[in-house]
């Protein structure tokens, strides 16, 4: 065994590779339930692309036998169902980790310096994994697949001068079509994965340069050796101490994914939307037209802001398509929107807390908002000055938009003033 | 954190509550008494199916074969079931085609394949127990649940001619006691004055059926039944394969918490 790595190491370093990229990678021993999603979103990442590869072998991208193609591997492939369930289940547990792995890094500083470009790149993964869904999404090729494309590309119209022109070319038609679907497709299953792949390895050997950040936002590069290991004093080595402790995160995530997989593949219509079981029509508009969970916080804002903001300004939907645009890319500026003195949230004030608890909350009944219509509360009563007849949902997502951007613009302000704790020399551990 | 979460569960509650507040026709559904595990009503189900949809309805994701699932060995689909088409491997397709269909009654018959997958089960249920007599529609038909449907009452035959009743209620409360009261589907409209009015199906006392209702309820639950099967043929085969996945994940888990801890005892 030994001759044939040496054998190896002399042409090609994977032994070098093995070990800097995990099997001698120090990782802090602090890491708490938060640190299991970013193996996970890995995991899932692999399960997407192998599920993926079995259903191309049996779907058709064709806008004519399409939906007829899923049918098909639900009931005639063998355990067609079960690998398309794991694939549309799987899609929206990508989501799932992703956010609380996202949340984590909210948490506890870990876009601060000098993870700036770990971050960067993971922004550039979760805008890459919303294009890849939503190119996924239109394949089954039923009703909200159809309509749900339909809008998002139209929200390309909005555009001022080139709009029509720029939605067309995305298209590659007047409508979305067949050759829509198959441009979809070659995204979806070749583009974009390719895209996600390379930058899933660079965010990995970003942080594997920099080293992971922790539930105490302590830097254990900084810290003395320990004589005997010549670690840092609460480092260690990834294998095999985080290889055995993220198995046993997959397989608790493994359970919960069989569950939604064997027993509630649907999800009660928020994994698998009911109407997306109807081929698509595009002659008929269905009533309610909502996109999947994991894009309606952005939705909700889009369907905020107003069409007509100020009186000189020409009216445009175009107005709410660019916050949504901006909601997204936020994210990017977070490490230098930052500057508190600590990075955890264990050692952060008050101020830092209630404005990530506000985010949170903010952006959860955003998701929520952007499930149902805009009439959902009612309408405020007539006699009420300047609200009266509104929705009231809607000045609700107006109120929470505002509060999404306030947590970002005014992070520079909140943070410096924050009255901080102090962070101690060791990391808090058992 | 447990703040912050009731914070939400409180203003989540709060939004579903005034939704339900704010009015309009509310449509209580009787739940479908249906039980995938019982064959014999799958059977009933699909002969239903078989003799009162298929003429005009297709399911062309099912194949005939597939019904050995639900207990049937092939001789007796290809005697029994098998009137619109020959080889046992075809799909279930209407012998009326599409284009009739429409100049017929307006609009296609859907497919039927997945139906109970964009319905649901209660729907369906209710929507076959909500056909009542209305001269003013084309069909002479009209329904509660999907109202100005154009699909006319087909298993009228079985269930007699139903019609609407209207019952006004003083408000809100009563109507809502007068439906429980009633034990069945039933809509609630808001009428003048505050007052309620609610609409239900009685049977007409001089159009009888070959069923008793309860007879021609269960009839329903086995189509609903079957049709809910037809929608996954798999879903049984699902559910208890996940019950064996769980287990194996669950001493899958105990092996693997076993191995982490006794190599992260060393570190202190």
């Amino acid at each position: 065994m030994q001759k044939i790595m040496n054998w190896i190491d002399a042409r090609f370093p994977l032994t070098a590779l093995w070990e800097s990229q995990w099997g001698k990678y120090v990782a802090p021993k602090n890491f708490n339930f938060w640190y299991y999603f970013g193996s996970l979103a890995a995991f899932v990442l692999v399960l997407q692309i192998v599920t993926g590869i079995v259903l191309t072998m049996n779907y058709k991208p064709d806008a004519a036998r399409a939906f007829e193609s899923v049918e098909y591997i639900m009931r005639d492939v063998e355990w067609g169902w079960l690998i398309r369930y794991m694939h549309s289940t799987g899609a929206s547990m990508f989501f799932v980790v992703v956010y609380l792995h996202m949340f984590r890094g909210l948490m506890y500083g870990s876009y601060r310096k000098p993870r700036e470009l770990t971050w960067i790149f993971g922004c550039l993964i979760y805008l890459c994994l919303m294009g890849e869904a939503f190119f996924g999404y239109l394949l089954p090729w039923g009703q909200m697949s159809y309509w749900g494309a339909q809008v998002i590309v139209n929200l390309f119209a909005t555009v001022p001068f080139i709009g029509e022109g720029l939605s067309q070319w995305i298209r590659g038609d007047y409508t979305i079509s067949d050759i829509t679907l198959n441009r979809f497709f070659a995204f979806h299953v070749a583009a974009f994965p390719l895209l996600l792949i390379g930058l899933v390895a660079a965010h990995l050997m970003a942080l594997h340069e920099t080293g992971s950040n922790n539930p105490d936002g302590i830097e254990i590069k900084q810290q003395p050796k320990d004589p005997k290991t010549g670690l840092p004093l609460d480092g260690i080595y990834s294998h095999p101490y985080y290889t055995y402790k993220d198995i046993v995160g997959v397989i608790v995530f493994l359970a919960v994914f069989s569950i939604i997989v064997f027993f509630v593949p649907d999800m009660g219509g928020y994994f698998l939307e009911a109407n997306n079981y109807v081929p698509a029509n595009p002659l008929q508009t269905p009533e309610h037209i909502a996109p999947v969970w994991y894009f309606t916080p952005y939705y909700a804002i889009l369907r905020a802001v107003p069409s007509k903001i100020l009186p000189f300004l020409p009216a445009t939907q175009f107005y709410g398509v660019m916050a949504m645009g901006a909601a997204v890319m936020i994210f990017f500026a977070l490490p230098w929107l930052d500057r508190g003195k600590v990075k955890s949230i264990r050692y952060r004030g008050t101020l830092y807390k209630s404005w990530l608890a506000a985010f949170v909350i903010a952006f959860l009944i955003l998701g929520y908002l952007g499930v149902v219509p805009v009439t959902v509360w009612g309408q405020f009563s007539e006699s009420l000055p300047i609200l009266g007849g509104a929705d009231k949902a809607t000045v609700v997502a107006r109120v929470l938009t505002l509060v999404y951007f306030l947590f970002f613009l005014l992070m520079p302000w909140y943070t410096a003033r924050d009255k901080t704790k102090p962070v101690p020399e060791r990391v808090i551990w058992k | 954190m447990n703040k912050l979460a009731f914070l939400l569960a409180a203003t989540l509650l709060a939004g579903s509550g005034a939704a339900l507040a704010s009015g309009g026709a509310d449509l209580r559904m009787e739940p479908a008494p249906i039980n995938r595990l019982d064959a014999a009503s799958l059977q009933r189900g699909a002969r239903n199916f078989v003799n009162y949809c298929l003429n005009c309805h297709s399911a062309k994701y099912m194949r005939y074969a597939r019904l050995t699932d639900i207990g049937v060995d092939t001789a007796m689909i290809q005697d029994n079931l098998m009137f619109a088409s020959t080889k046992i491997g075809d799909t279930m397709n209407a012998a009326m085609t599409p284009a009739d269909a429409k100049a017929w009654f307006g609009t296609p018959p859907p497919d039927l394949s997945v139906i109970s997958h964009v319905r649901g089960s209660d729907w369906l249920y209710n929507y076959f127990l909500g056909f009542y007599r209305d001269d003013k529609s084309a069909s002479g038909w009209n329904n509660l649940v999907f109202p100005n449907v154009a699909m006319p009452h087909v298993a009228w035959q079985l269930s007699g001619t139903g019609k609407l009743v209207e019952t006004e209620f003083e408000n809100h409360e009563k109507a809502i006691a007068g439906v429980i009261a009633r034990k069945g589907l039933a809509k609630l409209e808001p009428g003048k004055d505050g007052k309620w009015i609610m609409l239900a199906i009685e049977p007409d006392p001089d159009a009888p059926g070959t069923m008793t209702p309860v007879q021609y309820q269960l009839w329903v639950a086995d189509l609903v039944n079957y049709l809910n099967y037809m929608a996954e043929p798999d879903k049984n085969k699902r559910i208890s394969l996940g019950i064996i996945v769980l287990i194996y994940l669950g001493v899958l888990f105990a092996f693997a918490y076993a191995l982490k801890r006794s190599y992260w005892k060393d570190l202190h």
